[in-house]
């Protein structure tokens, strides 16, 4: 795994380069390539390319988590089963409405919190430094965080509602607070990722930009809608992307805030999915639930892609 | 912004209002937590708000480090964020230069790849690698967990590296290799003490995506004396649950403390280095 002296070419005086036929310089350039790429390349294969194969694969069978079990290859028998499985598709519509959810929301709030961070304000750099620690936090502590802050009984937040004479809510084990609550911590540890990726953007507009819109008359609310905004899209386009899907594909969080419960009110698919698999052993069937939610992802990324681009040419147009 | 028109004085108390709901949406829960570690367990089970607790208690954390094998959880916590940290800037260096120096197949073979393990969700992986441990006899063992993780933070490493790879000038390896030195010798001497700033981001990333981690140790680890520091608190939520609100707030504390540490250096090189991957990728 160190470095890859061994195979690398020999050295070489100042003969003109690549464009010599097949010779030993071009076979020496392959090895030395081949000494490169293989510390790497070995461990993606073997714990990456063939567990992701695999994982595909497995959906097919009836595989179980039991050692020695004969593995069948069983066609689209898990589909069909899953095509009526209720309680997944209720996970997956969750699944969708908490990724949704907390990349729109963390999108839009962090649009709001990046311009505050762009223009001149004081504590700038108290927030910077505030917004830091969601990021750095471990998901298992800020799940606990969040279980104390939503405690029914000894919560800050039941004790502010308190002050003004509402009721104690029990924000996490009520059907129809829990999502929302979920949803709030979510956008809470992503927030600051955004921000600070839109800041970038948003510095990276060229301040003529800004200057010209200025000198035309445009305040600051219509200058940010076009001159901000349109610049910063491919930007936002990507991060809400990749928010939903890391989102989508998530499991930390919810799992410490709430393992899915209140009735499966928080059960997102991966946590679903995880309990297939190792609580009910069923590693054949949970696969094929990891195989439709990849083409979910595909399907829903693709039509949130083209639609945005085209929209966007149309735009500048 | 960079305009020399006024802001009326309404809109600024709007924006520092609004900066003011960021500031204690992001800032009070960490305050909060922070302040749970320091108050006693009757203060803690009464319903307040109060971010200054009544009496300072410090026995949270002691009893947090005598219980639960929360230090020896850290010491495997530590163990496999090195071994991650080192393993990954050893294996990425290489290969993110062979990605952004030698064109053509390769090139495109790694950035699907590296797409492809962003689109995967990780339940779907985490079903076969199990059982490719357990083939491998790595399953329940800390070596095992170390090398997945070097795996899984190897797209995000490899992309960014590739970007500061690409930025070094390649009339400087030229200009080595003219001098008669070989291809290695202009390696190890020119491009990679150019490309330390990137190694020390791949070294921060890495150590903090290990020590964090959470879902792939709860699948690969079974014995509790290997359990790291994210599962050893999750246990502890669930064992003890109210009664022991201030040690666990205390091990939480603790805990984040690392990845803060690293994050506080790491926070810019991150950002810039998502941007550096961006340009050449």
């Amino acid at each position: 795994m160190s470095a890859p002296a061994p195979a690398l070419a020999p050295p070489s005086g100042g003969s003109p380069r690549r464009k010599a036929g097949l010779g030993p310089r071009q076979k020496a350039e392959r090895r030395e390539a081949i000494a490169l790429v293989i510390p790497a390349l070995l461990p993606i294969i073997v714990f990456s390319m063939i567990p992701l194969l695999a994982g595909v694969y497995l959906g097919f069978t009836n595989a179980t988590l039991a050692r020695n079990a004969e593995i069948e290859f069983i066609g689209f028998d898990n589909f069909v089963q899953l095509a009526q499985d209720k309680q997944f598709w209720d996970s997956f519509g969750i699944g969708l409405v908490w990724a949704g959810s907390v990349a729109a929301l963390t999108g839009m709030s962090a649009i709001a919190l990046a311009l505050l961070l762009n223009s001149k304000l004081r504590f700038k750099s108290l927030t910077r430094i505030i917004v830091l620690i969601p990021w750095a936090m471990p998901p298992v502590v800020t799940g606990i965080l969040w279980r104390m802050i939503y405690d029914v009984n000894s919560g800050p937040l039941n004790a502010a509602l308190g002050w003004f004479g509402i009721d104690k809510v029990n924000w996490l084990g009520d059907f129809s607070t829990a999502l929302p609550a979920v949803i709030v911590v979510g956008i809470w540890s992503g927030l600051p990722q955004t921000t600070v990726l839109l800041l970038a953007g948003m510095q990276s507009i060229p301040g003529e930009l800004h200057e010209a819109a200025a000198l035309d008359g445009a305040n600051g609310a219509r200058r940010f809608w076009h001159v901000t905004l349109p610049g910063l899209a491919p930007v936002l386009i990507a991060i809400t992307s990749i928010d939903f899907i890391w989102n989508f594909n998530d499991f930390g969080i919810v799992y410490v805030l709430t393992e899915g419960g209140p009735g499966g009110r928080t059960m997102i698919p991966p946590l679903f999915t995880y309990l297939e698999a190792f609580r009910n052993r069923e590693i054949g069937y949970a696969s094929a639930m990891g195989d439709v939610l990849v083409l979910a992802i595909l399907l829903i990324l693709s039509i949130y892609l083209v639609n945005q681009f085209r929209q966007n040419k149309e735009g500048r147009s | 912004m960079n305009t020399n028109m006024k802001t009326p004085l309404p809109v600024t108390v709007l924006q520092y209002l609004a900066l003011g709901g960021f500031l204690l949406f992001l800032g009070f829960p960490v305050l909060w937590i922070v302040s749970a570690s320091f108050k006693s367990s009757a203060e803690l089970n009464s319903l307040s708000a109060n971010l200054i607790p009544n009496e300072w208690v410090f026995t949270n954390f002691t009893t947090a480090l005598e219980r639960q094998n929360l230090l020896s959880s850290a010491g495997n916590s530590f163990l496999v964020a090195v071994s991650t940290m080192v393993i990954a800037v050893i294996v990425t260096l290489p290969m993110s230069y062979a990605l952004a120096r030698l064109r053509g197949k390769l090139r495109a073979a790694g950035t699907v790849w590296i797409l492809a393990t962003q689109v995967f969700p990780q339940i779907l992986i985490i079903i076969p690698l199990f059982l490719v441990l357990r083939t491998l006899m790595l399953n329940d063992t800390l070596l095992g967990l170390i090398l997945v993780y070097v795996t899984f933070t190897l797209p995000f490493t490899l992309w960014m590296m590739q970007g500061y790879v690409a930025a070094v000038p390649r009339e400087l390896e030229d200009a080595g290799s003219m001098d008669g030195a070989s291809r290695f010798k202009v390696l190890v001497h020119i491009v990679f003490p150019l490309l330390r700033p990137g190694l020390m981001a791949t070294a921060m990333f890495t150590f903090v995506s290990a020590w964090n981690e959470f879902f792939l140790a709860l699948v690969l680890l079974q014995s509790p004396e290997l359990f790291t520091l994210p599962i050893t608190l999750r246990a502890f939520l669930g064992a003890e649950g109210q009664t022991q609100l201030g040690p666990l707030a205390a091990g939480a504390v603790l805990a984040t403390i690392p990845s803060l540490i690293v994050f506080s250096f790491l926070q810019k090189k991150l950002t810039g280095g998502m941007l550096a991957g961006a340009v050449k990728g």
